[in-house]
């Protein structure tokens, strides 16, 4: 097998090798390049008044992202609280109690809310959600945090469904059968039992949510208002990723408000790197047990 | 009160997965509601003017179509050739664990940050304008992972008793790779492919500094190196800076048909994979 002779062979062997690096090589690339880019203006600003600043106002040059880092963890945070409990009933219903016809249209529903684009979702919440949320609660605009959380559940709540449903499904029939030879009902069984034994599946969907949530810029720049204030729930606010959205377009080449928005998208990265690590350490944890 | 904390979790359950449901349900409707009736042929085939006030989102057709050529001809060599590396050569599993987290590492990565990357490294760095060159190549870093991992996927089921006849028969590696392995990967590519273009077609955060903001009718050379909107960036600007729902409602009707078809079709191929696979 490992006998390559001929030039033919080595040629391909090396093709091959190459396509297998273009993925290092990509992310080796992100990471460079969002330091590179990235760590200029926070040397010119001082991290500390960068990164726990309140105010941004680049039309004078203060570029503090407290309010942006503070945003997007509520808005998270908000997302993750109502997402969560709606993502695992759906997961266990559909893994476990649902009839095979209705467990696929479910799954049908859930595939195509992943598939919709964030624009789509923007254009909803935007036309829908916020003049909702403006009559409902008597303010002067339904731009505002708690829109942009609610379409923040929505987006999450598919990739939270899918990634539970395959933990629960891959729970051993043992566990539940004992179970209910004890005595317990079916339904004590798959909250009590089944959660229990999928538990690291189920953590893995919700920081795969958190992930998603963190980096969405398109749909929530649509419903959030998009002002840089410090956060409240009635709002106008601006996350991190729609920071970057609003002012690339404008920045001129080279301005310290330019490198700004790259140390944003730096700052965002970390963000991701870290909740990638975590997801890294509850998989492999899941699959020593 | 057993009884009782039995009965909320049922209906919890229900009512969850109708929740579900029902956002599904009325976010399709309220796009079918509000959109199909500014779909018109004028709008499907001019691109806007100001002479005339009219709006036409072909160029926007045509500029998605043409980033979605441009990306699967770059990624699918690579992607499939990363796939074949790491089943049929990789030998190390040193490296094979390092690709591995690096198209994990990709997967999480949000789209923003691809585009940021991207403005900065094809169009700063390699020189080249805003236009759907530099936005395919953007989204090529982006579904590369998704490549990889559906032709991995299958190429593990291909029986390694193929793999041996074929050598036996005294073909080389490349030889029984071309003729014996990928033909029978063929399905787990395909899937690949159109989940890829589902992603393609509904991303926007990433083009917008990379393939850029044009509203212009555009052929497809010139296209590559001038500034073009896809679908989902002319749906962004006509709903947030023109304010034109209408229009806007429009091309999500039509991304929304996309989405069903790409959908409806990843569901069949996965379906005759498993039965193939049963029978």
């Amino acid at each position: 097998m490992k006998n390559h002779k001929g030039t033919v062979e080595y040629f391909f062997r090396l093709i091959f090798l190459i396509c297998g690096i273009a993925a290092v090589f990509c992310v080796l690339a992100i990471s460079v390049y969002l330091l590179i880019s990235g760590i200029p203006a926070i040397r010119e600003i001082g991290l500390k008044d960068f990164l726990f600043g309140p105010v941004w106002k680049s039309e004078r040059n203060q570029f503090g992202i407290l309010p942006f880092i503070l945003t997007s963890i509520y808005g998270t945070a908000g997302a993750v609280i109502l997402g969560v409990p709606l993502g695992i009933l759906t997961a266990v219903f559909l893994a476990k109690a649902a009839p095979p016809r209705i467990a696929e249209i479910i799954h049908t529903c859930v595939e195509l809310l992943a598939g919709i684009p964030s624009v789509v979702y923007g254009l909803t919440g935007m036309t829908v959600l916020v003049p909702f949320i403006q009559k409902i609660f008597n303010l002067s605009s339904g731009a505002c945090l708690l829109s942009a959380i609610l379409v923040l559940t929505v987006m999450i709540l598919p990739y939270i469904i899918s990634v539970s449903e395959t933990a629960l499904r891959a729970v051993p029939k043992e566990y539940e059968e004992a179970s209910l030879a004890l005595g317990a009902t079916k339904t004590e069984t798959w909250f009590k039992i089944s959660i229990r034994a999928a538990r690291s599946g189920i953590i893995a969907s919700i920081i795969q949510g958190v992930g998603r949530a963190i980096g969405e810029a398109m749909a929530i720049i649509m419903v959030s208002g998009n002002v840089a204030n410090m956060p409240s729930i009635f709002g106008s606010v601006r996350f991190l990723t729609t920071a970057i959205v609003s002012e690339m377009s404008y920045a001129a080449y080279g301005s310290l408000q330019r490198n700004a928005l790259f140390s944003i998208g730096l700052v965002l990265f970390l963000f991701i790197m870290l909740i990638n690590g975590l997801l890294r350490l509850v998989s492999e944890r899941g699959s020593n047990k | 009160m057993r009884k009782f904390k039995e009965f909320i979790l049922n209906t919890g359950m229900r009512l969850a997965a109708l929740i579900t449901c029902g956002l599904l349900a009325f976010i399709i409707g309220n796009i079918l509601l509000r959109g199909v009736r500014y779909i018109t042929p004028q709008l499907l085939t001019t691109q806007t003017s100001y002479l005339n006030d009219t709006i036409g989102i072909l160029p926007n057709i045509l500029n998605t179509i043409y980033i979605i050529i441009v990306t699967m001809i770059i990624v699918l060599p690579i992607g499939i050739g990363a796939a074949v590396y790491l089943t049929e050569y990789a030998s190390n599993r040193y490296i094979v664990s390092i690709i591995s987290f690096a198209t994990e590492t990709l997967t999480g990565i949000p789209s923003i940050l691809f585009g940021l990357v991207g403005m900065l490294f094809f169009t700063q760095l390699m020189g080249l304008k805003q236009g759907i060159l530099a936005g395919g190549l953007t989204l090529v870093m982006m579904v590369l992972p998704t490549i990889v991992a559906n032709t991995r996927e299958s190429l593990l089921t291909v029986p390694n008793s193929y793999r041996e006849g074929a050598l036996a028969l005294g073909s080389g590696k490349w030889h029984m790779i071309r003729t014996v392995v990928l033909p029978n990967a063929l399905d787990g590519i395909l899937t690949g492919c159109i989940l890829s273009i589902g992603r393609i077609t509904g991303e926007s955060a990433a083009l917008l500094f990379t393939a850029g903001f044009g509203l212009r009718l555009l052929s497809f050379f010139n296209a590559l190196q001038s500034s073009s909107a896809t679908l989902t960036v002319a749906l962004y600007i006509y709903a947030n800076e023109h304010g034109n729902f209408n229009v806007s409602y429009a091309i999500a009707v039509v991304l929304m048909l996309i989405t069903l078809l790409l959908n409806l079709s990843a569901a069949r191929i996965t379906r005759k994979i498993k039965d193939r696979r049963n029978g």
